[in-house]
């Protein structure tokens, strides 16, 4: 017995028992355009089984490049990646077999139906027919999609494209799972699902999962984190580690006779803070180490009040970058300075959009159903919807690129059903992907875009030497756009959407997936812009981007389902399960007691 | 093991059927495109010269020049227009209303009578280089013919010592529809092989799947069988509508083995699919992929296969280059069968030279495509 047991673990391979991911070293080099990129340099860890570990980082910190190199689709530079002992550069085939990868644009066969992608994965990962039935059963309930199976996976919504996209990797339940970024792009609600399935399979089953995402939030439903951020691995460990480090840290700040925008910009140029950023209407504030919350006092806010609020996985990844660019003796933090200091002081209060039953059909399908909202000059508005709910149609109608069914559309003085070219002129609009020329430098995107705004001659030099100057981009003038990071793209689609000096600013998911630094610079440029009295209007399903709005409407299936500030609209959904809710909270009650209300009138009717 | 590489196999298969069933644009390339190629090919574009407008310019009447202009009127090949005089038709032919004329001058009836030989002017549209060699030849046939016959008539001795008597092989009707047809097979073949495996690989590359489907245990033999298996089917249908189409719309003979056509077809059908394969292991995106596939494949076949300008009278470096193109081979073997029968010493030839392209394009294909990104 006891010969027969020692034996079974000799014949055992040593590496059965392996971690399931090892990285060592490993490097890897892209060359885009003249520039060397390191994707990924040097990153070593070492993953224990059976846990969901989140890589997480902004875009371009290296996840894909990673997930990648694990799945033996790039090989590295140096170093080297064993999956259950077996080295990935050696046997991908081996590897690939313990693997399940679902990529970030998930390989759905967009013109095979539902159960013909379940068909086609499950004959690839080799199931066995008779297994089938029982497997495709517990999916297709837990992905809620079971009575879509004839459907074509083309029509499916973009959460239902990712929950089957998630269900085809499944069939056969691999020993490693590899997500790219799964909730990119998903509205809440969805993610919520998403985050539902891995946690009832992949956890009830023992399986190792490393899920990559740039929603920070999303750290603290992992048991571990791998943060990336320029291709380094600048922290790694439990997410409750990342959060006990900024223990004692983090407080919210009030002030009564002060905006919060102006608290939020004394308060970050307070040494000794290491983030000031508004939530709702107030201030939320990280200290550094060993600081007193007393320093408030210093920036002539001695009335302020200050409450301990609970840390967050971003307060230390701020803190860490933080140190990083101060180790590195780089400029610390983005301390903005105010853009629009040029402009003319703030304008007048008043309207400067009224939107009244505002209705748009396509075919006999309403895409924006009877809204009505205005907004104030000066102020920041944020239309938050999930896919579908037809934000981006309200955002088109506004732009005057799409004419409304019915209802009545005013920008200023002027009626974009009437006079859309001119109201036009005094709009300015980012788009969600920086719409700008990658094959053109910074200054022809420049020149180009002020030239389309009808500026010419001095005025336009002007706005260009303006436009260099307050966003930083001299040092770029001459690269090509497509080379250059995403924070400066950003910052280069913003120069471009205010060369005509803009009375109206839309911008469309503004900052997602941007670095926490680069979307603090940002937003540091909008409230400057909304306090010279630039109204900012906002769609976004990011949840952090609605908390920098002063005001907002949720919107679901073409209605406008709540109005108000971020803190009127979560403490209005505060209950006995909710104490202390989040903007997302709010959000997915909102939705969710729409989708009852609209599931109640189907059964009625 | 062996089970779950068939497995695999039937998987990808009935995927890529499923998606060639449902996809618009895959039926499109594969028959519509033929069929309307087939029609412009068959119907519209023709090398041969019709009804081309001729002036005919009788400075002095006679029976003598009403006899030899009748052969103008009498010809299928032309539609003789009258004009008083040489100026006359020089403007008309500047205006392009004429393609040419045929200028007898005043005493051209005595010259015929007096047995010396006429001057006949004849002016043609070089821009129209098939028409005016149409004209150029037809008015020194029609010369022969008629001084022969007028000889005939006369009870005299032959004038003219040699009787040129043309005889034309494997076409008869000289139609440029029986060769056209048999060689715009392979264009369109070539269309389906490589242009079209080349889009769907892009496509793949493009929404994702590609990624997704390399991290599974498939190896990339099963990813290039699933692609060559109903794509080789597809084509062949192609062919099959192809011949069908030509053979019984257009009246195209088929002298040679149905056989050996198919046998030819099917190595021509795998060295396109092997380009195909090998352009979509460079082009990763449906643009470039459909230009590279255009150029590469299906211009050549095109021009260089011999299917329009005759490969014999291109200049010899461009027709050192024609030989590494697998239509030209293939078009060789469809003008045989077609026009005249199961010729060996050309079929034979033709039929290894495809072979060793499909052997050389697959293997490449092979060669050139990784499980990997970079």
């Amino acid at each position: 017995m006891r010969r027969a047991a020692r034996l079974c673990v000799a014949a055992m391979p040593p590496e059965t028992d392996a971690a399931p991911l090892v990285l060592e070293q490993l490097t890897r080099r892209f060359k885009i355009g003249k520039r060397v990129v390191v994707a990924l340099d040097a990153v070593s860890a070492t993953t224990a089984p059976g846990l969901v570990i989140g890589l997480i980082g902004p875009d371009g910190a290296g996840k894909t490049t990673l997930m990648r190199l694990i799945a033996g689709l790039l090989r590295a530079d140096s170093g080297n990646i064993r999956v259950f002992g077996t080295d990935v550069a050696a046997d991908p085939l081996k590897v690939q077999g313990m693997i399940a990868y679902m990529p970030q644009r998930f390989g759905l066969y967009e013109d095979l139906s539902v159960q013909e992608n379940l068909d086609l994965y499950a004959d690839l990962q080799g199931v066995a027919p008779e297994a089938r039935a029982a497997r495709y059963a517990e999916l297709l309930h837990m992905t809620g999609l079971a009575a879509f199976t004839t459907r074509l996976a083309g029509k499916l919504s973009g959460g239902m494209k990712q929950k089957l996209g998630l269900a085809c990797t499944l069939i056969q339940p691999p020993r490693l799972l590899l997500l790219d970024e799964p909730t990119v792009g998903v509205d809440p609600v969805s993610r919520r699902e998403l985050w539902a399935i891995v946690d009832h399979l992949v956890r009830g089953q023992g399986m190792s999962v490393l899920l990559s995402t740039a929603y920070l939030d999303e750290a603290e439903r992992c048991d571990e984190v791998l943060l990336l951020h320029e291709g380094k691995l600048i922290g790694a460990g439990k997410p409750s580690q990342f959060t006990q480090a900024m223990a004692g840290r983090s407080f919210q700040v009030r002030a009564a006779n002060i905006s919060k925008r102006a608290l939020q910009g004394a308060l970050s140029r307070l040494p000794g803070v290491t983030d000031a950023i508004i939530q709702g209407e107030a201030v939320r504030m990280v200290l550094d180490a060993g600081i007193n919350p007393g320093i408030v006092g210093e920036s002539g806010q001695a009335d302020a009040v200050i409450t301990p609020v609970p840390p967050r996985f971003e307060d230390r990844f701020i803190d860490l970058l933080k140190a990083k660019a101060a180790a590195m003796a780089i400029e610390p933090a983005p301390s903005a300075k105010p853009p629009a200091a040029a402009r003319a002081p703030a304008a007048q209060p008043g309207t400067e959009i009224e939107v009244s039953h505002l209705l748009k059909r396509f075919g006999d399908f309403c895409a924006v159903d009877d809204i009505s909202f205005t907004v104030a000059r000066g102020e920041i508005f944020g239309l938050l919807g999930a896919n579908g709910a037809g934000k981006s149609t309200t955002f088109r109608m506004l732009c005057g690129l799409l004419p409304a069914t019915s209802g009545s559309l005013q920008v200023g003085s002027f009626n974009l059903r009437t006079a859309a070219a001119t109201a036009r002129g005094r709009l300015g609009y980012m788009a969600q992907k920086f719409s700008l020329y990658g094959d053109l430098s910074v200054l022809q995107n420049l020149r180009f875009f002020s030239a389309a705004y009808g500026l010419t001659g001095a005025k336009r030099n002007a706005r260009i030497d303006w436009a260099l100057r307050e966003f930083e981009l001299a040092p770029m003038r001459d690269a090509t756009s497509r080379d250059l990071p995403l924070g400066f793209k950003q910052r280069m689609a913003l120069a471009c959407a205010l060369m005509h000096e803009p009375d109206v600013l839309f911008l469309d998911e503004p900052t997602s997936g941007v670095d926490p630094l680069a979307r603090r610079e940002f937003w540091q440029r909008i409230n400057a812009l909304a306090d010279s009295g630039v109204t900012v209007l906002v769609t976004t399903h990011f949840m952090d981007e609605a908390e920098y709005c002063d005001r907002l409407v949720i919107m679901g299936q073409g209605k406008v389902l709540a109005e108000g500030t971020s803190e009127s609209l979560k403490s209005a959904c505060r209950d006995a399960t909710h104490p202390d809710p989040s903007m997302e909270d709010a959000f997915v009650a909102l939705i969710e007691a729409d989708s009852a209300r609209s599931a109640a009138q189907v059964r009625a009717a | 093991m062996k089970a779950g590489i068939w497995m695999r196999l039937r998987g990808l298969i009935r995927k890529e059927s499923l998606q060639i069933l449902r996809d618009p644009s895959s039926i499109a390339i594969a028959f519509l495109l033929p069929a309307m190629l087939l029609l412009l090919f068959g119907y519209g574009v023709s090398l041969d010269a019709k009804h081309v407008a001729l002036g005919i310019v009788v400075e002095q009447p006679s029976a003598a020049a009403a006899s030899f202009t009748a052969q103008f009127s009498n010809s299928p090949y032309f539609a003789p227009q009258s004009f008083p005089n040489a100026a006359a038709a020089q403007t008309a032919l500047s205006h392009e209303t004429i393609d040419g004329f045929v200028w007898l001058r005043s005493d051209f009836a005595r010259r015929v009578a007096a047995g010396q030989d006429p001057d006949i002017g004849v002016y043609v549209d070089g821009i129209n280089a098939n028409n005016a060699r149409l004209i150029e030849n037809y008015v020194q046939q029609s010369w022969a013919d008629w001084i022969t016959s007028q000889a005939d008539l006369a009870g005299a001795s032959n004038p003219v010592p040699i009787n040129v008597e043309p005889r034309i092989w494997f076409n008869p009707a000289v139609s440029s529809r029986d060769y056209l047809v048999p060689g715009l097979i392979a264009v369109i073949m070539t269309l389906t092989g490589a242009l079209l495996t080349a889009l769907v690989i892009a496509r793949e590359w493009e929404r994702g799947t590609m990624e997704a489907l390399m991290v599974t245990r498939v190896s990339m033999h099963e990813i290039l069988i699933s692609k060559v298996v109903p794509y080789f089917l597809l084509g062949m249908g192609g062919m099959a509508v192809s011949v069908t189409i030509a053979v019984f719309l257009f009246g195209v003979p088929l002298l040679g083995s149905l056989l050996v056509l198919t046998l030819a077809a099917s190595l021509f059908m795998l060295a396109s699919l092997g380009m195909g394969l090998l352009i979509s292991t460079i082009a990763k995106n449906q643009f470039v992929a459909g230009q590279i596939a255009i150029i590469t494949t299906f211009l050549p076949a095109f021009i260089l296969s011999g299917f329009i300008f005759d490969i014999g009278s291109m200049p010899a470096p461009i027709q050192v280059i024609t030989h590494i193109v697998a239509a030209r081979y293939f078009v060789s073997i469809l003008q045989s069968l077609f026009l005249a029968g199961t010729v060996w010493p050309v079929i034979l030839p033709n039929l290894l030279a495809l072979l060793l392209m499909a052997v050389f394009f697959l293997g490449a294909a092979r060669l050139a495509a990784r499980k990997r990104l970079d």
